[in-house]
């Protein structure tokens, strides 16, 4: 692939990098601003593939330093596999060099283009070479390049290449030198890191910036990610070019087993049937098609019918990736709630397989008033930039947000409130708006599959919505009663000079219920809660309480028989929960064996709660 | 100062906790009923001729959070007067919203919440502000003026004022609380009273000796009178027998004090008997005086016009007299200061446009 060129006008050719050269903003380099973040971001997405694809749980240290002149020294370390001393070159020097060019698999990196460009455009606006050490696992030292890229011919120019002791035993360090402008905010370097740490919790991250200052994202899963699969090209989803060249490049002498053998989804007889269909003789040669067969052939392709691509090639997140991602992130916010990971079904866009994750973050200290933050992500890669472009804020623009809690005019648009909406788009082939990757194209199909996802997501906010609500009004009645009528009575006492009063009947007018309060104190294996049932009716009540905790484990029995409580006393239950510190809601209660109307702070037990248990008793109530 | 004085007060506060008490003691859930300090509860007071709250009551029970907040307020709000009133200390309003962080579920949100609170329990108990010890934050405005008054001092002894010769250029300053067991209107030799808006003003009818020259005590309103100003002149009114003239800038909000000079304001319509003088007269420029003097305007801003359309539906400002200048201020859109007199001169105001209006003002009221 050395020789590609790309054909411009009249037969002058020119070498992609010279093409490159001169229409920079095509790959995102287009601001100073950008320049910098890009760097980092091709280095990074090209460590965690690697690091993922060899089954390692990455270690990654990000430093942007300031030289003179707005010249910056970008440098980017992993503990991935390493490189090839000889691949080396292929793989920075030279643009559209990569493995991954023609494979079918769902990867972060720019399909071999990225770090070729970022350290093109560190050379252009600096004339100086970039500096790489890689190390692989077994080799005895690491090597060192200084390598630059030859722009007319497109390929590396190594400077200098040497053998170095490294006590790391594989990982790869880029530096990268370069003119931009370092900033900070929404679409920033940090924010990206950011981002990125978020969806990949096995990830161990420092970064210095250029004041100095380091920041440490802590890894939280001890384990690697699952990686994509590769899977041979699905004909649906291929342009007839790309299958042209597919044809020029494949070992198989008949048409019949380049098609068969070369792409996934065709059988021996669907390929038969194809090259019946096209009217091509199934024993010549792929590479002697001319374009007009090609077409021909991929038109037979769609008249028959064959199965959708496999969905077991594509590397979702995964629920416990994104619940704990988004606490390690976003946990200093002090959400008070985290929906529900929602993952959909695989669909297919353009014959390639796509899904959507999505997680909600809700509350806490997240503004009120302003609109709610999307993360966008594809293929596990943060998008920062181009957000009204992207699918993923149409999506949500398109949804009407009120009807699940939360402030929106007119029904569209961004909706307001304390949230933040975490969107990953996966899959082979994801549509962009543009060469640079920036923000995923609004196709139907896509924008319904992620729209699914957010209206589960959203009821989920309802219902928490609904449930704190319910919580509130309880808890202020509690208050009334518990402290504010006793504190009148006290200080209409106090100021009267007059004894105390009892005001028990008084607060049975006022509420006539009982409340189930909680309290909670952390202790080794978890928490220990402290069920706190009072009696503020005017007559004495037995009834069952039960507990049932949503996270963690309840040790014990979660059944307490509250009997003959009299009015204005109280009765404590205690139990322990085995669950995370910091990650308990607060337990949901249930009761039976009184009328609703008198609980305050428990629900009735659902028909469906523990059926066998509740048949035996209906039995024994039936026996008497 | 002698406890006796605010034994009335104590009394009444007493009967009020009082009646929360005995309500409790009976089992029963006890609440507050009071007027309605909405302006939809604005009538006019045929006794007086001021406007008062209306029959429109509001309910404020111990039953829901709400209300027991309120109450709670309310009691410890009471305890911390009758502290003051036991230990002989007043506090300012901003105080008391300090005092209260330590209040526990009595704490106030806001320093609204616990002024509105002070106006609250004066309408409850019929009392006022200066018999809580509560005062305001602003000082009081000026008077100079041929008047005597007696004004007791920290140490508790009365000192002699005449409001002419015994102050500087900037005149008597009044205190918070105006009542007579604090200040005692002895003597005047002076024929009107002349409230006059802006301080520029003031200051250039004193500079003219026009108290002198027109026997008159020049008082200032500082904008929107302070409840003290308004007391005073409402003593003066009464007790000295002098009429009450209103001399104000050409624009909405300066009908506005004049209205609330005259009639009362709605926050505290509750006391309006004590302080509004229903017979003040306007003499503040007029639409007409802008068309007749030629004087020098601004045009209306949106906010003026409808507050001059507000006006229109006010049932202070339903006088012929009222009616036709807004109007014709609405129509011409323009409005003008009193200062903007000073087109003529440094005199003019004292040698022609007052000695006019005094003798024309009840011409145009009619």
């Amino acid at each position: 692939m050395a020789g590609r060129q790309y054909s411009i006008s009249e037969g002058k050719e020119i070498s992609i990098s010279e093409f490159f050269e001169k229409n920079r903003h095509i790959l995102g380099f287009d601001s100073p601003q950008k320049a910098l973040y890009m760097i980092v971001k091709e280095a990074l997405d090209n460590s965690l593939d690697a690091c993922e694809e060899h089954q390692i749980i990455p270690e990654i240290k990000v430093r942007v330093l300031k030289a003179e002149n707005e010249e910056f020294e970008v440098t980017i370390e992993d503990n991935g596999p390493g490189i090839d001393r000889k691949e080396v070159p292929k793989v920075f020097g030279q643009l559209l060099y990569g493995s991954r060019f023609h494979s079918f698999k769902q990867s972060r990196g720019q399909q071999g283009i990225g770090i070729t460009a970022a350290v093109l455009f560190g050379q252009i606006t600096t004339g100086k070479d970039s500096l790489i050490r890689t190390r692989k696992k077994g080799d005895e030292v690491a090597y060192d390049f200084r390598l630059g890229i030859n722009i007319k011919e497109n390929r590396a120019k190594i400077a200098e290449e040497k053998p170095a002791m490294w006590d790391k035993e594989h990982g790869t360090i880029v530096t990268i030198f370069s003119k931009g402008k370092y900033q900070t905010g929404k679409q920033s370097i940090f924010e990206y890191l950011k981002e990125t740490a978020t969806v990949n919790p096995n990830m161990d991250l420092i970064f210095e910036d250029p004041d100095g200052k380091t920041y440490h994202f802590k890894r939280v899963i001890e384990r690697p990610s699952v990686p994509a699969r590769p899977i041979k090209p699905y004909p649906v989803g291929l342009e007839p070019g790309e299958i042209l060249a597919l044809a020029h490049e494949t070992p198989a002498t008949s048409v019949a087993t380049f098609l068969s053998g070369d792409f996934s989804r065709i059988s021996r007889n669907s390929a038969e049937e194809i090259c019946r269909i096209a009217g091509i003789e199934m024993n010549r040669k792929p590479a002697d098609l001319s374009l007009a067969e090609i077409k021909a052939i991929r038109q037979a392709v769609g008249s028959i019918s064959i199965l959708p691509p496999s969905s077991d090639c594509l590397s979702p997140l995964g629920e416990e990736f994104i619940r704990k991602g988004l606490r390690n992130i976003y946990d200093d916010l002090h959400p008070s709630f985290y929906s529900k990971p929602v993952k959909r079904a695989t669909s297919t866009y353009n014959g390639n397989p796509v899904s959507v994750e999505v997680g909600l973050v809700f509350g806490g200290d997240l503004p009120q008033d302003e609109p709610v933050r999307i993360v966008r992500y594809a293929n596990k890669v943060p998008l920062l930039y181009q957000p009204g472009a992207c699918a993923t804020t149409r999506a949500v623009s398109e949804i009407d947000w009120r009807s699940y809690g939360l402030d929106q005019r007119n029904g569209a648009g961004v909706p307001f409130g304390p949230m933040i909406l975490f969107i990953h788009v996966f899959g082979i082939r994801i549509p962009y708006t543009s060469e640079s990757k920036e923000a995923i194209a609004p196709v139907t199909e896509i924008s319904e599959e992620i729209k699914a996802a957010l209206k589960t997501a959203g009821r989920s906010i309802k219902s928490f919505l609904n449930k704190r609500e319910k919580r509130k009004k309880i808890s202020e009645k509690f208050r009334l009663v518990s402290t504010i009528l006793p504190e009148i009575s006290e200080k209409a006492a106090s100021i009267t000079g007059e004894g105390n009063i009892p005001i028990e009947s008084v607060l049975s007018k006022v509420a006539n219920v009982i409340f189930i309060t909680e309290e909670t104190a952390p202790s080794d294996e978890g928490l220990d809660v402290r069920a706190v049932v009072h009696n503020f009716t005017s007559s004495p009540r037995s009834f069952t309480l039960i507990a049932d905790p949503p996270v963690g484990d309840l040790v014990g029995s979660p059944e307490f028989e509250i009997s003959d409580l009299a009015p204005a006393a109280n009765v404590s239950f205690t139990f322990k929960i085995k669950v995370e510190a910091g990650r308990y809601p607060g337990t949901d209660y249930y009761f039976r064996g009184i009328d609703p109307v008198y609980i305050n702070g428990a629900e009735p037990l659902p028909a469906d709660w523990n059926i066998e248990k509740i048949n035996v008793e209906e039995v024994a109530d039936g026996a008497e | 100062m002698a406890q006796s004085e605010f034994e009335a007060t104590r009394e009444r506060l007493l009967k009020f906790v009082k009646g929360i008490y005995d309500t409790l003691k009976q089992g029963e859930v006890p609440e507050i009923l009071m007027p309605s300090r909405n302006r939809d509860n604005i009538v006019l007071d045929q006794k007086f001729a001021v406007w008062r709250y209306g029959d429109l009551k509001v309910t404020r029970s111990a039953k829901y959070v709400d209300g027991a907040e309120y109450m709670l307020k309310s009691l410890y709000m009471i305890e911390f007067i009758l502290e003051m009133i036991r230990n002989a200390k007043t506090s300012t309003l901003r105080e008391m919203y300090y005092i209260s962080e330590g209040w526990k579920n009595g704490k106030f949100g806001t320093q609204d919440e616990s002024n509105i609170m002070a106006e609250d329990l004066e309408v409850m108990t019929a009392l006022l502000r200066e018999d809580f010890r509560l005062r305001p934050e602003e000082n009081g405005a000026s008077v100079i003026g041929n008047l005597t008054l007696e004004e007791r001092n920290r140490k508790g002894e009365f000192k002699k004022i005449n409001c002419k010769d015994d102050v500087g250029e900037a005149g008597y300053s009044i205190p918070y609380n105006v009542d007579n067991e604090k200040v005692r209107l002895k003597d005047v030799d002076a024929d009107f009273v002349l409230a006059i808006e802006t301080g520029g003003m003031f200051d250039r009818l004193v500079e003219n000796g026009f108290d002198e020259r027109f026997r008159s005590v020049l008082v200032h309103l500082k904008g929107q009178p302070a409840r003290s100003t308004r007391r005073l002149l409402k003593r003066l009114n009464e007790e000295m027998h002098l009429p009450i003239y209103v001399f104000t800038d050409g624009d909405p909000w300066s009908f506005r004090i004049f209205a609330s000079v005259a009639y009362g304001a709605i926050k505290t319509a509750h006391i309006s008997e004590h302080l509004a003088v229903p017979t003040s007269q306007f003499i503040g420029i007029t639409a007409t005086d802008i068309l007749n003097y030629d004087l020098p305007t601004d045009v209306l801003t949106d906010k003026d016009v409808q507050a001059l359309q507000a006006e229109l539906k006010d049932p202070r400002f339903t006088t012929d007299f009222w009616k036709s200048e807004i109007e014709t201020m609405l129509k011409m859109n323009k409005k003008a200061e009193q200062q903007a007199l000073a087109k003529y001169g440094l005199d003019f105001v004292t040698d022609k446009y007052l000695p006019d209006k005094l003798s024309g003002t009840n011409d145009m009221e009619e």
